[in-house]
């Protein structure tokens, strides 16, 4: 095979040095192994989470103002007590035109109104307190995935029909088909057919969820047109916070995105990316400290050869891409094998670790994008490590080198 | 008959910057012919050895003119001068100094090699020839560490003649051997000398080979005599 000079005697080095070849080899493949390994796992985790906990929630929620009490003194000029004001169920104004301007804010991807309150369900003698929830089915559909959820009937809200969840139907002991009355606080009350029962995986919310269509729930709330609340859904999750406070200016409205509400949720999440880059972080570095020290031990005990090729015609540059290539072959070489090994440990990973349902907590499907940047800093890394010992080897004086 | 190499008042001190500077060399002038065949003799410490790297283009001069292949080396860059010493001049050391990690044949090509960058078919046939002409042919595939070190050496003649340089330096090429294939090494280059007219500058201790060079350059403390 007829290779350029740097690679021929690169790779006759390597051959050469064979046990620090594989000894850092098997540290590169172990360190891309754990990035792509870590950064899958954590990345679908997260994705899971999320699924799961925004699943049934929307990622923006509009609500009226809170009722403030008005005081016409100042509070601190007068000995009074006030005290906060109830909050009364109350329509949103102008929900139509909210609507209309929040489905035209960037990064809205669907809204939804909905009017809810409290109420009971009851059958016979057995009665239960519940949320009802006045929905469009098609705009709510797009907020939370409903027939995703659904485990008898169809989401179906249309004139008298309801949806409950599972817990609400077993402690009423109805399923499909039966008849529900659902009875407000003002005891305003209608007889409703279950269409379909949903599990969305919370118990207290299969307990408490009762939706209906908007007209109906709007009759038995008293509220005729109102809507209490816009659910919204965004495109990209973590710039919900933004369009919020941007709806929140524009309407005046009390706009909560999920990050207020899951706070904690965020932390966990952003804490859990921190970590992850952390422990990238110190994988690069220990890879590349490996990779720096094999080349500096590797062109001491070459310094004499160095000096020869030298002698015999061999530029300072050349010298410098022979061992400026070493590093890069770890690198790429280390990333091949690291992808094939993290590839591995997924597949053994998905097939030993399931979630309680028995569905699979890891896919063993790596996004091609991760390995791409794997193998990609782990060429750089390499390249980057042996720049050092490469420069030492190019600026070595022949003369003393051959003289070693 | 030109001159291959030409040195004037060539002067060389280490240590410059600092309180001790040695002046190794005390202005040399010196020319070596086309096809010359001289032998470089003096004590230890007389400054052979930093003579023969300034010729081959290992170590600058501190001062004065040096020009090799009629190209004055003065403000020559690193590469160029690299380049030069490459294509003009070729090496024989006292140790062999072949890479242990290449067969006798790759060792031979490695000049070539890293004058075009590639190896090719030419250069494999042209170093095969010179394993031939050294009298091994047979060993081309075997690493230096599976030759004796006379065979070694003869290696690093093949070697040095690989780009038919118009100089040879050797340092000392026969030191390091037994009187017979001492004797072997040196007919070997004057073979060489003979039928490729290439320039040899041999150093030896040797007195009884120095005679039997055209002309022998005796250095002292720095200064020829």
């Amino acid at each position: 095979m007829r290779l350029p000079f740097a690679w021929m005697v690169c790779l006759r080095y390597l051959r050469e040095g064979r046990m620090q070849t594989l000894l850092i080899l098997a540290g590169v493949t172990a360190g891309v192994a754990v990035i792509i390994f870590l950064t899958t796992l954590i990345s679908q985790l997260q994705a899971s989470i999320i699924d799961k906990t925004l699943g049934s929630q929307a990622h923006i929620v509009m609500k009226p103002p809170r009722a403030e009490n008005l005081t016409i003194l100042p509070a601190s000029s007068t000995a009074a007590i006030v005290q906060p004001r109830a909050q009364r169920l109350r329509s949103i104004d102008q929900w139509e035109a909210v609507a209309l301007l929040a489905a035209q804010t960037l990064g809205v991807q669907a809204v939804s109104p909905i009017l809810s309150g409290a109420g009971f369900a009851a059958r016979a003698e057995a009665n239960q307190p519940i949320s009802l929830l006045g929905v469009d089915p098609q705009a709510y559909q797009r907020i939370v995935r409903m027939d995703k959820y659904l485990t008898a009937g169809r989401f179906d809200v249309s004139g008298a029909n309801t949806v409950i969840g599972v817990e609400l139907a077993k402690d009423l002991g109805v399923t499909v088909g039966d008849k529900v009355r659902i009875i407000t606080m003002d005891g305003t009350n209608d007889l409703l057919t279950i269409a379909g029962i949903f599990d969305i995986g919370n118990r207290d919310l299969n307990r408490r969820w009762v939706y209906s269509s908007i007209k109906m729930a709007q009759s038995l709330l008293d509220l005729p047109g109102g809507i209490t609340q816009i659910d919204l859904r965004v495109t990209d999750l973590f710039q919900a916070e933004r369009s919020a406070l941007e709806l929140q200016a524009q309407t005046g409205l009390t706009v909560e995105s999920w990050m207020q509400t899951n706070a904690q949720l965020l932390t966990a999440l952003k804490s859990q990316s921190m970590s992850n880059n952390l422990i990238r972080l110190f994988v690069v570095l220990i890879v590349a400290v490996g990779i720096a020290s094999v080349l500096v031990v590797s062109v001491v005990q070459k310094q004499k050869e160095i000096g020869i090729l030298r002698a015999m015609g061999a530029t300072p540059s050349r010298v410098m891409s022979v061992f400026l290539m070493q590093g890069g072959f770890y690198g790429l070489l280390g990333s091949v094998l690291g992808s094939a090994l993290s590839l591995a440990l997924l597949n053994f990973f998905s097939r030993v670790s399931r979630n309680a349902d028995g569905t699979l907590l890891i896919s063993p499907d790596i996004e091609p994008s991760v390995v791409a940047w794997a193998c990609a800093l782990a060429l750089v890394v390499g390249l980057l490590a042996a720049a050092l010992p490469a420069r030492r080897a190019a600026s070595m004086d022949p003369v003393q080198a051959i003289r070693s | 008959m030109s001159a291959i190499v030409e040195l004037q008042g060539i002067r060389k001190s280490y240590g410059q910057g600092t309180p001790v500077v040695t002046e190794v060399l005390h202005g040399i002038d010196l020319s070596i012919a086309n096809g010359e065949f001289a032998a470089l003799t003096g004590p230890s410490g007389s400054g052979k050895s930093t003579l023969l790297n300034i010729i081959g283009l290992l170590e600058a001069p501190s001062s004065g003119r040096l020009s090799v292949d009629g190209q004055d080396t003065a403000g020559m860059s690193d590469a160029t001068r690299t380049a030069l010493r490459g294509r003009s001049i070729g090496f024989i050391f006292q140790f062999h100094h072949l890479l242990p990690g290449f067969s006798a044949l790759e060792n031979v090509m490695m000049p070539s090699i890293i004058d075009l960058g590639w190896s090719s078919d030419q250069a494999e046939k042209t170093a095969m020839q010179l394993l031939e002409q050294v009298g091994l042919k047979d060993a081309a595939h075997k690493r230096p560490s599976e030759l004796s070190g006379g065979m070694q050496q003869r290696v690093a003649i093949a070697r040095a003649l690989s780009l038919s340089p118009r100089l040879i330096l050797a340092d000392e090429p026969t030191g390091n051997l037994d009187t017979h294939s001492a004797d072997e090494i040196f007919e070997l280059l004057q073979s060489v000398n003979r039928e490729r007219q290439s320039a040899c500058l041999i150093v030896t201790h040797d007195p009884r080979l120095a005679a039997r060079c055209q002309r022998q350059i005796q250095i002292v403390d720095g200064q020829l005599i």
